[in-house]
């Protein structure tokens, strides 16, 4: 029988509390696994996980179009390849990312190819 | 001050014939920062999720990478079975663990000869690549594919290996670990290996850590974190220790995989003994509803597949996060203070494969 020791947890945060909260996780020591991003019909759900000796925590924020959502790489110098995967493939505007590509990360044939208002689109919006 | 130089490097080059392209800033010959770019060759294969039923699925995800097809298959299997609760048959597990093992050997002899190739140490490369074929070999014999095995599927594994087959493996694997034994002590002890290795490279354990390093390039700076402790497949049941390195330059990542060579082939051996007999596959109904993260170790580091299911034969999402994505930032951060010829070396110690991140 499989037994897999690993613990997953997934809590809601709201966007005025992203920062204050990846702050609190890195202050406890959590390593960044990744950020992935779901299309849910009117809105974007986007997963910010980490990992503590194989506790697997993660965060949770959902967002409508064209809202702008702030950069973790503050805090995790390593996310600016998800933050702009999340621009590039979905077209959210993240804000204040490190090193920012400016819609040139993925260069995918059509613009914001995942995206539920700027699929096709031709321009990035981040300045 | 010196002038500074931007060198490119990609996405086409003769040591990495993978399209990754690297803008390197330069003073003299020394690597004073670098900006990467990916996405030359996205596939967009995590939308075909949508248009293929979840069982189906299981074919393109083990074409996500040409190296560790097999994971890709197995991490994305265990996921659907965590939704939808499936326990697979033990004799499946055991068998998936040594397919596991058997994609880690040839993945690491085919970097470990592509690492000799970057260093210019062609005998080593040719080396490393006979031994991989004996691998291969084996692969083809017990699934029919060299690379793609195609032997993972949703409930267990579509394939036995019959008991003379397991024991012959068994027997190969004493030769098998002499000539590892006797590649790895070149690439441990040689002089001028080592000469160029050590020192190149370097990117501390709390870098490796806060960066999200993963694989190899975490463990080789001391990091002890490796998936297959968390005993999904038959690891728990074999034990597992994680092979760590603390130096965390370009000879404790070699180092690394050196002695995950020596390890897999323990569990093989440890698997075929403890080989349990009975079914190895069990019949699936019904469709996923619900999300997990599916976690399983690679060759190059933990991949994780998000899959969310609502009930339907399609899934609505699934985000498939390879190693190598998350080794990009040590990269940007191992390279600054390199010499210009030494930077296809570092690039090709964290074990890139573009294939995976383009998925």
């Amino acid at each position: 029988m499989t037994t897999v020791k690993e613990e997953q947890t997934t809590t809601s945060v709201a966007l005025g509390d992203l920062i204050r909260e990846v702050e609190g996780i890195h202050a406890d020591g959590y390593r960044l696994v990744q950020i992935g991003c779901t299309n849910i019909g009117e809105a974007y759900e986007i997963n910010y996980s980490f990992d503590k000796g194989y506790r697997f925590r993660n965060l949770r924020l959902t967002v409508e179009p064209e809202i702008e959502v702030p950069s973790i790489t503050g805090i995790y110098w390593g996310a600016f390849v998800y933050e702009n995967e999340l621009h590039d493939l979905f077209g959210i505007p993240v804000t204040g990312i490190n090193i920012d590509f400016k819609g040139t990360f993925f260069k995918t044939a059509e613009k914001f190819p995942l995206s539920i208002t700027r699929k096709g689109g031709d321009r990035c919006q981040n300045v | 001050m010196p002038k500074r130089i931007v060198v490119p490097f990609g996405p086409q080059h003769p040591v990495l014939p993978e399209p990754i392209h690297l803008d390197l800033v330069l003073e003299d010959e020394k690597v004073v920062d670098v900006i990467p770019s990916i996405g030359y060759i996205h596939r967009g294969l995590e939308q075909l999720v949508q248009k293929r039923e979840y069982p189906e699925y299981v074919y393109v995800a083990e074409r996500i990478c040409g190296i560790c097809s097999f994971m890709h298959a197995l991490c994305y299997c265990q996921g659907i079975e965590h939704i939808m609760e499936i326990e697979v048959p033990d004799r499946a597990r055991y068998l998936r663990t040594i397919w596991s093992e058997l994609s880690r050997l040839h993945s690491h002899l085919l970097w470990l000869g592509l690492f000799a190739d970057s260093m210019g140490f062609e005998n080593l490369f040719m080396r490393a690549w006979q031994l991989r074929e004996s691998v291969l070999d084996i692969s083809e014999d017990t699934s029919g594919g060299r690379i793609i095995q195609s032997t993972c599927k949703v409930g267990g594994v579509r394939r036995d290996i019959e008991q003379g087959k397991l024991e012959e493996i068994h027997r190969v694997m004493d030769t098998f670990e002499e000539k590892c034994r006797g590649l790895g002590n070149v690439f441990l002890n040689d002089e001028t290996v080592k000469y160029r290795l050590q020192g190149l490279g370097v990117i501390s354990k709390d870098e490796a850590y806060t960066l999200g390093s993963a694989g190899p390039t975490l463990r080789g700076s001391g990091v002890a974190i490796d998936h297959r402790e968390t005993g999904y497949a038959a690891y728990g049941d074999l034990g597992f220790k994680p092979v760590v390195e603390t130096a965390g330059d370009c000879y404790a990542r070699c180092a690394v995989r050196v002695r995950e060579l020596y390890s897999s082939i323990d569990l093989i051996r440890r698997a075929i003994e403890e080989m349990p007999e009975g079914g190895i596959d069990v019949k699936v109904k019904g469709a996923p509803n619900g999300e997990y993260f599916s976690r399983v170790e690679q060759p190059r580091g933990e991949v994780v597949h998000y899959l969310l299911g609502d009930g339907t034969k399609h899934l609505v999402r699934a985000r498939i996060r390879t190693p190598t994505l998350a080794n990009v930032p040590a990269l940007v951060k191992m390279l600054p203070g390199a010499q210009l010829a030494d930077v296809p070396v570092v690039v090709l110690s964290i074990d890139p494969c573009i294939s995976c991140t383009e998925r």
